[in-house]
This record gives C-alpha cells, sequence and structure tokens, in this order.
C-alpha cells in the first residue's frame, strides 16, 4: 500500500506520542467530544453551584438530583434509541401521563401492582409500536407519527380520568419512599430503576447486533438495508422501546408524586429531546452514547436546581436550557461539516 | 458455442475441460410495471475470471447487478450459483450465498468503526455480547491481506475515498465470497490507488473469486477483464473475450447502430454557418472536478453543436458547465460576450440558455402535472410569481406548441407522467421553447424513446437551428450525432479530443476517434 493511504497510525505498537494518542482518540472516538462537553458544563455547573451556594455539593441535595429527574433519564434513554436511528419521538409525555393515570385508576380498584405494572409497560409498548409501524410501513414522517401517537396518548389519559387519582398502593409507594442509605447519600428504588435502565441501554447499544444495528441505521438507512441488517424490525422496535420507556417513566412519576395526573408531563418530551441533544447525542441521527444522555438530564436537573436554589423564576430553566442547545446544535453542526469536509 | 469459456484440467483423466460457470444468469427480465428494464439478460462468470458487464446509460447494467445481488428479484429467467437454482429474497440471502458487493457510492456507515462496517451482521460474539476484541483483530488481518494498514477501531468516516473503497472490498471478501461484484470501483480512484486495487483484485481471482467488475474506463477494462458482456437497451448484445474484442468493436457493441435511425429521412441540415459570425457561447479551458479538463468549444448561433463520446467522457459535465449548472473550476464561459461562469443557472438562463437534462424523469417532467402546466411552468417562473400569466393565454399557448411539435395526444389536461417517452421529451422541448431562447443544450433527448419519436426531435432540433437557434445535442448513439449536427466534438475522459464538421466524417473514423484508448486517466 501507498504510504498516503496510511492515513492513521496503527493502534497496536504504534509509537506512542501525545500527538500519535491524540490523533487515535480522534479517529476513534471523536464523536465522544460533545458528550465530554456536557460533562465538562455539569462540572462547571456544579462548581460554580458549589461557589455561590455552600451547601449545593451535599449528598442529600445530589441525591435529590437523581431522584427528582428519575422519570426524565428514563425517557431520555428511550428517546436515544429514536434519535440515533435518525427519528424523534414526540409521543413520550403524553404516554407517561397515560401509564401513570392509568395505573392509578387500576390501583384504586384494587387491582394489584404485579399486575397493574406490566399493563403500563404494554401500554407504553403498543403506542410506540403503532408509532414504529407507521413510520416503517406507512412511511410517516416520525415527527407526525409520534405527534399522532402524543394526541392519542393524552387523549386515552383523559378518557381514563379528568382529574388526578390518590395511589395508596404500597408496593407503588415503597419505590419511593424506601432510601437505601450510605452516610448522606441515599437511593431509591426509583432511582435504582432508572440507573439499571441506563445500564441495560448501555449494554444493549454496544455489544448488541441490535445496538448496532440502531447506530448502521442513522448512520445510513440504506446502507444498513444494503449490508443485510434488520433495518425495519430495528425501526419499529426502538419506537416499542421508547414507549416501554414511557411506561416505566408513568411508574416511577406516580411513585414520585403518589397520584396519578392526566395534565402531567405536557412538554417533558421536549425536555428529554433536550437532555439527549445536550448529552451530545446528533439530531440527525448515528452518533451519540446513551450516557451522555444521563449527563443531558443532570444537567438540566442542576439547572433547575441552581434556579430554585437562587429563588429566580423557573421560566429562568428553560431561557437557560434552550440557550445551551442552542449552542450545542451549533457545535454539532460544526462537528458534522468538519466530518463532512474530511471525507 | 459461447465464446471464451475457460477450461481447466479434468482431475481424473487429465483431460481439459471446459470449466463451469459459478454464476449463471439466464433470460434474466426485470420490469418495473409495464417497463422491462432488462429483458432476457444472460451473464456468465466463471471461477478466477475478471469479468466485465459494459454498456451505456440506461443499458441495465445496475439492474444486473441488483438482481444478481438480491436488490431487485427477476420477474422471469433464473440464476444459478453453483449449478444450483437460487432466488434471493434480499442483499442478506444473497450474501449469505457468497456474493459479495461493492456498490457505486460506497455503502458503507462513516459513524461506526472500520471494524464494525467489515463485520456488522455477522460480528464475532462472546458472552451473549458483540466481541470486540476478536472484531477488530479480524477486521486488522483482512485489511492487512489488502495490503491496508489502518487503526480497525478508528471511525470510517475519518478515512480517504480509497480507503473506504477497500474497506468495503474487504466487508465484501470476509464472508466466504464466491464471486465478488464491484460497480464502478475506480470512479474516485487516482492512478496509484487504481493500480493497487487491480493488484488486489487479481490476488482475489487466483484464489478462484470470480470478480465482475463494472467500469466505464474501457482503459481499465481492456487492463484487468479476461471477458466480458455488453448490454444495450436492456437487452444482452454479446459475450466477448476481451483479448479478441477489439476497442472500436466494443463501442460499437455499446453503442449500436440503430437500423431504423440510418433510414429514417435525414433532416438535411444546413451546411456549417458562417465562420466568421460571433460565436453564441465561447467556452476555453473550462475544468469540472476530473471529469471535465481544459475543454474549449465555440457554439455558433444557427449551429447544431453534436457531441460524441462515451457515458463518463465529461459529455453532460460540458453542457451542465454551459449551463451555469456545475460551476467551472477554470476558464470561462461566455454567452453572448458576457461571461457568465460562476454566475449560476440564473445567469445563464437570463441570457436565454437552458439546459434539458439527461434524466427526463427525474430532473425534468412532472407526472402529475398536466401537459398545460408543464409546458408553462418555466415560462410562469421566469415572469414571477406577480405577474401571472392569463389562463385563457396560458392554453393559447401550449396549444399552441403541442400543435407545433405534434404532442400526441393532444390533450392539455392529461397528466404529463401517462404521455409516451418520446412524447414527454417534446413537452420538455416545448416549455424550453416557450421562453425564446438561444441556446438550448440538449441532454440525450433521445434516450429511451421509440424511433418514429427520435426521427421526429432530430428533425426539431435541425428546424430549430435553421429558425437562429444554437443547440447542442449530446446523445449516446454516434450516428443520430453525425446526421443532426453540423460540427461534432468529441470527448474522451473529459477532453475534447476534436471538434469535426458532420459532413462526410464516416461512423469508422468517429468510433475510433471515441475509442482511441490513452489519456491519461487510466
Amino acid at each position: 500500500m501507498t504510504t498516503d493511504m496510511q492515513t492513521r497510525p496503527t493502534a497496536p505498537g504504534a509509537e506512542r506520542g501525545i500527538v500519535a494518542r491524540y490523533n487515535t482518540f480522534m479517529s476513534r472516538r471523536s464523536s465522544l467530544m460533545p458528550t465530554l462537553a456536557a460533562v465538562a458544563i455539569l462540572i462547571i455547573l456544579l462548581v460554580a453551584a458549589q461557589v455561590r451556594f455552600d451547601r449545593f455539593l451535599s449528598p442529600g441535595n445530589l441525591s435529590a438530583l437523581l431522584l427528582d429527574n428519575a422519570y426524565l433519564v428514563v425517557l431520555a434513554v428511550g428517546m436515544t434509541f429514536v434519535i440515533l436511528t435518525g427519528g424523534i419521538d414526540l409521543s413520550v409525555g403524553s404516554v407517561m401521563a397515560f401509564t401513570g393515570i392509568l395505573s392509578a385508576s387500576l390501583l384504586s380498584q384494587q387491582l394489584p401492582a404485579i399486575i397493574v405494572i406490566p399493563v403500563m409497560l404494554l401500554g407504553g409498548a403498543a403506542i410506540g409500536l403503532m408509532i414504529g409501524v407507521l413510520v416503517q410501513y406507512f412511511n410517516v414522517q416520525p415527527f407526525i407519527a409520534s405527534l399522532a401517537g402524543l394526541f392519542l396518548a393524552r387523549g386515552l389519559a383523559f378518557v381514563v380520568s379528568l382529574s388526578s387519582i390518590r395511589v395508596e398502593d404500597p408496593a407503588v409507594l415503597w419505590l419511593q419512599r424506601t432510601r437505601f442509605a450510605f452516610g448522606g447519600w441515599y437511593i431509591t428504588p426509583t432511582g435504582l430503576i432508572a440507573l439499571a435502565v441506563v445500564a441495560i441501554a448501555f449494554y444493549v447499544l454496544h455489544w448488541t447486533r441490535f445496538g448496532r444495528t440502531v447506530y448502521a441505521i442513522g448512520g445510513s438507512e440504506q446502507s444498513a438495508r444494503l449490508m443485510g441488517l434488520k433495518v425495519a424490525r430495528t425501526k419499529i422496535l426502538v419506537y416499542v422501546i421508547s414507549g416501554v420507556c414511557g411506561g416505566v417513566a408513568g411508574l416511577l412519576l406516580t411513585a414520585y408524586s403518589g397520584a396519578g395526573y392526566p395534565r402531567n408531563g405536557i412538554g417533558t418530551e421536549l425536555d428529554a429531546i433536550a437532555a439527549v441533544v445536550i448529552g451530545g447525542t446528533l439530531l440527525a441521527g448515528g452518533t451519540g452514547y446513551v450516557l451522555g444522555s444521563l449527563v443531558g438530564v443532570l444537567v438540566y436537573g442542576t439547572i433547575k436546581k441552581l434556579i430554585s436554589f437562587m429563588g429566580a423564576e423557573q421560566s429562568w430553566t428553560q431561557i437557560i436550557i434552550g440557550f445551551l442547545l442552542l449552542v450545542f446544535i451549533v457545535v454539532q453542526r460544526v462537528i458534522v461539516t468538519r466530518s463532512q469536509r474530511r471525507t | 458455442m459461447p465464446v471464451g469459456v475457460p477450461h481447466v484440467r479434468d482431475r481424473d483423466n487429465g483431460q481439459m475441460q471446459p470449466a463451469t460457470p459459478i454464476l449463471e444468469l439466464t433470460g434474466a427480465t426485470v420490469r418495473f410495471g409495464a417497463d422491462a428494464v432488462i429483458d432476457g439478460v444472460g451473464l456468465r462468470l466463471f471461477p478466477g475470471e475478471v469479468h466485465s458487464l459494459m454498456g451505456e446509460n440506461g443499458a441495465g447494467k445496475s439492474t444486473v447487478i441488483k438482481a444478481i445481488t438480491g436488490v431487485y428479484q427477476l420477474d422471469a429467467g433464473r440464476l444459478e450459483l453453483d449449478g444450483e437454482v437460487v432466488r434471493f429474497a434480499s442483499p442478506h440471502d444473497a450474501q449469505r450465498a457468497g456474493i459479495g458487493t461493492v456498490y457505486q457510492e460506497i455503502d458503507l456507515l462513516p459513524n461506526v468503526s472500520v471494524a464494525e462496517n467489515i463485520s456488522l451482521g455477522r460480528e464475532p460474539r462472546a458472552f451473549g455480547g458483540i466481541d470486540w476484541k476478536r472484531m477488530r483483530r479480524e477486521a486488522h488481518d483482512i485489511l492487512l491481506e489488502l495490503g491496508v494498514d489502518i487503526d480497525p477501531a478508528s471511525l470510517l468516516g475519518t478515512h480517504s475515498v480509497a480507503v473506504q473503497q477497500l474497506v468495503a472490498i474487504a466487508r465484501a471478501i470476509s464472508a466466504d465470497v464466491k464471486v465478488l461484484v464491484l460497480d464502478e470501483p475506480t470512479s474516485s480512484l487516482d492512478l496509484d490507488e487504481v493500480a493497487e486495487l487491480f493488484r488486489v483484485i487479481r490476488e482475489l481471482t487466483a484464489r478462484g473469486v470470480a470478480v465482475l467488475f463494472v467500469s466505464h474506463f474501457l482503459d481499465q477494462v481492456y487492463e484487468l477483464c479476461d471477458r466480458l458482456t455488453v448490454l444495450r437497451d436492456g437487452k444482452f448484445v454479446g459475450e466477448y473475450l476481451t483479448q479478441e474484442l477489439l476497442r472500436i468493436d466494443l463501442v460499437e457493441a455499446m453503442l449500436g447502430r440503430s437500423a431504423a435511425a440510418l433510414t429514417a429521412p435525414r433532416p438535411a441540415p444546413e451546411s456549417t454557418p458562417e465562420g466568421t459570425a460571433d460565436p453564441a457561447v465561447v467556452v476555453r479551458d473550462v475544468s469540472v472536478g476530473r471529469r471535465l479538463r481544459n475543454a474549449s468549444v465555440d457554439l455558433v448561433a444557427g449551429e447544431v453543436l453534436g457531441v460524441a463520446g462515451l457515458l463518463g467522457s465529461g459529455r453532460s459535465e460540458l453542457a451542465r458547465a454551459i449551463g451555469g449548472i456545475d460551476r467551472p473550476e477554470n476558464g470561462f464561459v461566455r454567452i453572448a460576450g458576457t461571461d457568465v461562469s460562476g454566475g449560476g443557472p440564473r445567469a445563464a438562463m437570463a441570457l436565454g440558455v437552458f439546459y434539458s437534462s439527461e434524466d427526463r424523469r427525474r430532473e425534468g417532467i412532472i407526472g402529475d402535472l398536466s401537459v398545460l402546466e408543464n409546458i408553462t411552468l418555466a415560462l410562469q417562473a421566469d415572469r414571477g410569481i406577480l405577474r401571472r400569466i392569463p389562463s385563457a393565454r396560458r392554453r393559447e399557448l401550449a396549444a399552441s406548441w403541442v400543435e407545433a411539435l405534434d404532442i400526441r395526444p393532444p390533450d392539455l389536461d392529461r397528466p404529463a407522467g401517462t404521455l409516451s417517452g418520446g412524447n414527454q421529451q417534446k413537452v420538455l422541448l416545448a416549455r424550453l421553447l416557450a421562453l425564446s431562447p438561444q441556446v438550448l443544450l440538449l441532454d440525450e433527448p433521445t434516450r429511451g424513446i421509440d424511433v418514429g419519436a427520435k426521427v421526429e426531435i432530430q428533425n426539431l432540433v435541425v428546424e430549430m437551428a435553421a429558425n437562429g437557434l444554437s443547440v447542442m445535442f449530446i446523445s449516446a448513439e454516434l450516428e443520430e450525432v453525425v446526421r443532426v449536427a453540423h460540427r461534432v466534438a468529441v470527448l474522451r475522459d473529459g477532453v475534447v479530443v476534436d471538434v469535426l464538421p458532420a459532413e462526410n466524417l464516416t461512423m469508422d473514423a468517429l468510433l475510433a476517434l471515441v475509442a482511441q484508448p490513452g489519456g491519461d486517466d487510466v
């Protein structure tokens, strides 16, 4: 091979100067850059908050960060799958509300949680399946298909109940009230569920063929098909996964608030999308990390908490998130343009 | 007796026996709706040979490839692999059966690693997950076999197109491949890279792999291929031994000598217009990428300039550069004394220069709109949305063009997509003529239309020139070019090799110019 075709040093046994390491990293993991930027922003936020308010970095406060945003973590994980394929799922906030109010209603009719929880997950999966089939077989834009899902789920939530229903079921309340404490730190079963969802998603995306097919579709659906990958099945499945995540989030939110409410989660799908994008996943698909989405949710949660510490209006959260989104999308645009110029 | 069947020595009796094809396509027909895109095509690949599939644009090469690789299913005929009839429901099936493919546009994923691009779909597993270490090691090994030393964990998108091409080949051969299909693999490679690719291909054939090599570079085909199959208009023309087929005969087989065009009444062009007249279009030293290099031609008012050349010779690029669609990298295009290089299509159109694409369906006719709308579309766009043409006036205008060009059926409200190819082409011409053009650049205006319509279009072109228009007439059919044009510009490998008067130009002389080896673009 001519020398000019060796564009990158060989991995094993190549010289290990800083430049070579940097080159190797950039050639392998340049897509990590936006996620690392999100981590940096999270650290800066936390440090700045600690400087401004002495008690911000207390174990209790940080533990609450995960607890308060557990449902959003789960939604963001499902959204990550969808966005990685190049799609979008606007239905998740409504699915969360629908499955939440459905569970509260069923539980109030004395059905046991062991039946109600699978029903919630199935409800989310069914709406996801509908969206996936519309996208894959009827060639409907994901935006429109999931918008239909949004209206359907929201409508169904109001069909179940027009007002909030309290949840008395001990098993569901246990999810929130139990605290496993270590020193000042604590974690609830809801927090554990959220972390488990992240871990499972990470495994699936990085160590299974299904997960790699998700990335492949985001890179080029046509190529993925020509490579003989199961494109149709995968595209439908990501919406089902997102729907199931909506169901899990419904469970977590019901446990968190101790009630089901049909107006829950209006606009939450947009928070989830914002978290995913801030966490470094390209809206165009094919590039991103589910751990980044976790970081994105934590950035979101930290900003929200910081605003409430400052005693300012919560609308500032949205302004700051909006600004961050803008910055991140511009950064992504630059990265994509640069990589296109290289090829 | 089919030509050029390789012989192998029989193990038992030491006699030379004709080899059996590893892949044989017989009577293959693929239809889209009522149109047969390929019709009764045959193709045989023998182990260890490089076979070329030759043909012009629209000859059906891509369709044949897609029929072999499971993207399309045959409507008639059969495909045999290793002596057994097979039907592939998907590209995946074909890959599993041992047919590896590298498509024209690199069909890989820039956003994942080189190793994944090679093994995705059959990646090694361990402990219920993907075995990344083994995947990278295997990818590294197979790339080294091809002489590529790159980090298999790096993202594919960070590498040059040439390396990506080799990665695509690595993917194709990493499965146990019997047949390797390469569709235009060299179109984005430079000389060294092509040589490297050829070395790899020869190594593969030495191992008994049959390679189907599709390229429009004749030099490459002659350098690499043992046998070739020629297609024209979706039909099988012949199967030849490369070394026994003269280049000029190959070009003739690809372009054909259409009998009808020879018998049709010749639309007697005027004699060459006065050379002293100021040219309507002056093109000097114009280059567009590697596909058109330092081209210089003039176009005089009242003249039909024919453009002859093979697919990929730069014939479309020349017209597109004049029409402002492709931006020249150097040199200039001057229209009626004004330099328009870099001004885009609007600058050219403002001076009355219009380009009509070779891809009528995709870039020309809007099938769902009526004939009336298709004809008046550009005129209305030219006037701007605020100066609407009154509907009665539009109808009158369209009707006059339908009559003048004899568009059939003469029904203004019919969706243009339901017309025959020839009539669609006339609608397109009417659209351009309604703009009172000075210069028309017609890229393959007669492609895929029946013989009678072809002659009508040819006559129209001659008539337009007689009325003072300059017409650039591009066609893959050399007879047609010679018959219609006053002068013929010959392109080869992106270079204008000659501009000749069409009078007394013989087919053989033209064929020789079009086919002649040489040029530095191997």
